[in-house]
């Protein structure tokens, strides 16, 4: 009973002291905004691009293209010797004719000019289409594939999906940077904003320790104090990250580049979650900034 | 039964004056006790260090079995919880009323509101003031406000009042008055240790006095007078 009164008061104190010192307390919360805000924006960026590499890693369709030679007896030996390679999932065999009329298909460029082309003349080269089980080990599978005789050129499109993790893999940093500069100056704010709260508060606590206040009970408001600035400043972020989140969603219709693979993280439970951990960064900053304040100027 | 053992206390501060030399002294359960002195002989170094405010470089302070020397930063408030204070200048909170101001050392220990209301009201009572409970510090005169500052220094019902210079702005009426209040306060068995210029009042209490002198205890007298001495 004693414990629940003396929260109780723990909270009216803080939350008093809030309004009290407004003006700073508002510069506090909207600088928490302001980070939470760039926070919940890496969250999106970061976690969609994880998203979205790991689902073109998994996608990858390896070619194995065969010589112009190559007999159908010998593309029968070759689908044998696949089929053996552990790594192998699927596999499709695409005629140089069929390659043809898939281009075809794609772009009215190419029309006239695979129009023109004779079964000697095409080009383009018959292939295998194989899906590989583990990613990690492409290489290797790569590698055996390369042994078979006849095969031309194999490519699975390493280049590309190497380079927009590269790409992505900066923009983390960046995010990262950023983010953790805006905690350390957020941290200070609120430390300031916690210091002067004692300060104005001083014959308060002077009387406090003279009629014997335990230490907890004079530090815990100001920790409190900080705690509940960190929850207000968390309010805007969330709310735009879910209603953000779920507009871009709605508007890209969960795809980007209009490609099926570039999938954007299903807004259920992702907003939730994004949110969470927006509240929770909120508070450990504001309780961590107050910490600070009180262990300096809250000497007993 | 001895409620307070000073043996052997000496107190410098950090600038290199020493405050207190050679310091014994002890005092009883119920006592009145003045402490009289000229201006820096050293009256509010005993009083801070009895509520702990200051360490004694040297000796033991006992208070009520707590060795108040070796006693920790975080662990003063067992110590003041036995303890009440009053200063010169009162230190009432100014956006509080007389009310709040006294319940306002009940609630840091989080106690009953009924309870708190109950035991407001009787120590306002006992210093007169029951009828300016709602006023605020500032439309108080300086007598009354000090009966505050006493209200407040006795509502968690302390073994010990430490009070320093109570009297040391008031008129010597507004001063008697107080000291009416403290006397009161010491029948009903609390122990209160003063220090005071006021000659008029040490006089009159005839209580123990003692006498301290560029930080020694010079003089202890039972029923003293404060020109017992030439000052
Ligand atoms: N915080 C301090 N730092 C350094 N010296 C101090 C401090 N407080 C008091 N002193 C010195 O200690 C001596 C005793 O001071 P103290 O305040 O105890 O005297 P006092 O008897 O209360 O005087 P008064 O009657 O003027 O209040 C003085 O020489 C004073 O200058
Ligand atoms: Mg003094």
């Amino acid at each position: 009973m004693k414990g629940i009164r003396a929260l109780g008061r723990y909270f009216r104190d803080a939350s008093k002291s809030v309004v009290r010192n407004f003006s700073l307390s508002l510069a506090s919360i909207s600088c928490i905004t302001i980070t939470l805000i760039v926070v919940s924006i890496s969250i999106v960026i970061s976690l969609n691009v994880e998203n979205f590499a790991e689902s073109i890693r998994k996608d990858v369709t390896v070619v194995v293209f065969l010589d112009n030679d190559t007999t159908k007896e010998e593309i029968k030996q070759i689908e044998e010797d696949l089929k053996k390679i552990e790594n192998i999932d699927k596999m499709e065999f695409k005629t140089k004719q069929e390659a043809a009329d898939e281009a075809k298909e794609d772009n009215e460029i190419f029309e006239t000019v695979v129009d023109g082309w004779t079964e000697d003349t095409n080009p383009l080269l018959d292939s295998f289409m194989l899906k590989v089980k583990n990613v990690e080990i492409i290489k290797d599978t790569v590698k055996e594939i390369k042994k078979l005789p006849k095969i031309n050129t194999v490519n699975y499109g390493e280049d590309i999906v190497d380079q927009l993790v590269t790409v992505f893999k900066v923009i983390e940093k960046v995010c990262i940077i950023a983010v953790i500069s805006l905690i350390v100056v957020t941290a200070f704010l609120i430390a300031n904003t916690i210091k002067l709260a004692i300060f104005s508060r001083k014959t308060e606590i002077e009387i406090m320790r003279l009629v014997g206040a335990s230490n907890i009970s004079i530090k815990v408001p100001f920790i409190i104090e900080g705690l509940f600035l960190g929850i207000i400043g968390s309010v805007i972020p969330i709310i735009i990250t879910i209603y953000g989140y779920i507009t871009i969603y709605n508007y890209f219709g969960g795809k980007i580049l209009s490609s099926s693979l570039a999938k954007l993280i299903e807004p259920y439970p992702f907003v939730y979650l994004a949110s969470l951990l927006l509240l929770g960064i909120g508070m450990l900053v504001g309780m961590f900034g107050s910490w600070r304040a009180v262990r300096k100027y809250l000497k007993i | 039964m001895e409620l307070i053992r000073i043996a052997d206390v000496q107190k410098t501060y950090k600038n290199g004056v020493v405050a207190l030399y050679d310091f014994n002294l002890s005092i009883k359960k119920g006592e009145f006790v003045f402490v009289i002195g000229a201006s820096g002989s050293g009256k509010s170094t005993l009083i801070k260090m009895l509520y702990r405010e200051e360490k004694p470089d040297k000796g033991e302070i006992i208070i009520g079995g707590i060795n108040v020397a070796k006693l920790k930063n975080r662990k003063v408030y067992i110590l003041r919880r036995k303890i009440g204070v009053v200063f010169q200048d009162f230190k009432l909170l100014p956006k509080l009323t007389v009310y709040e101001n006294v319940a306002f050392a009940m609630e840091v220990f989080s106690i009953d509101k009924k309870q708190i209301h109950k035991r407001v009201l009787e120590v306002l009572e006992l210093v007169g003031l029951k009828h300016k409970a709602r006023q605020y510090p500032n439309q108080l005169s300086g007598g009354e406000q000090q009966r505050v500052v006493i209200a407040r220094a006795i509502v968690n019902k302390p073994k010990l009042l430490i009070c320093d210079e109570p009297t040391g702005n008031l008129d010597p009426d507004t001063s008697m008055e107080i000291m009416k209040v403290l006397e009161e306060i010491n029948e009903m068995g609390t122990t209160i240790i003063m220090a005071t210029h006021d000659r008029e009042i040490v006089n009159k209490l005839r209580k123990r006095v003692i006498m301290l002198e560029e930080g020694r205890l010079v003089k202890d007298y039972e029923k003293g007078q404060y020109n017992d001495e030439r000052n």
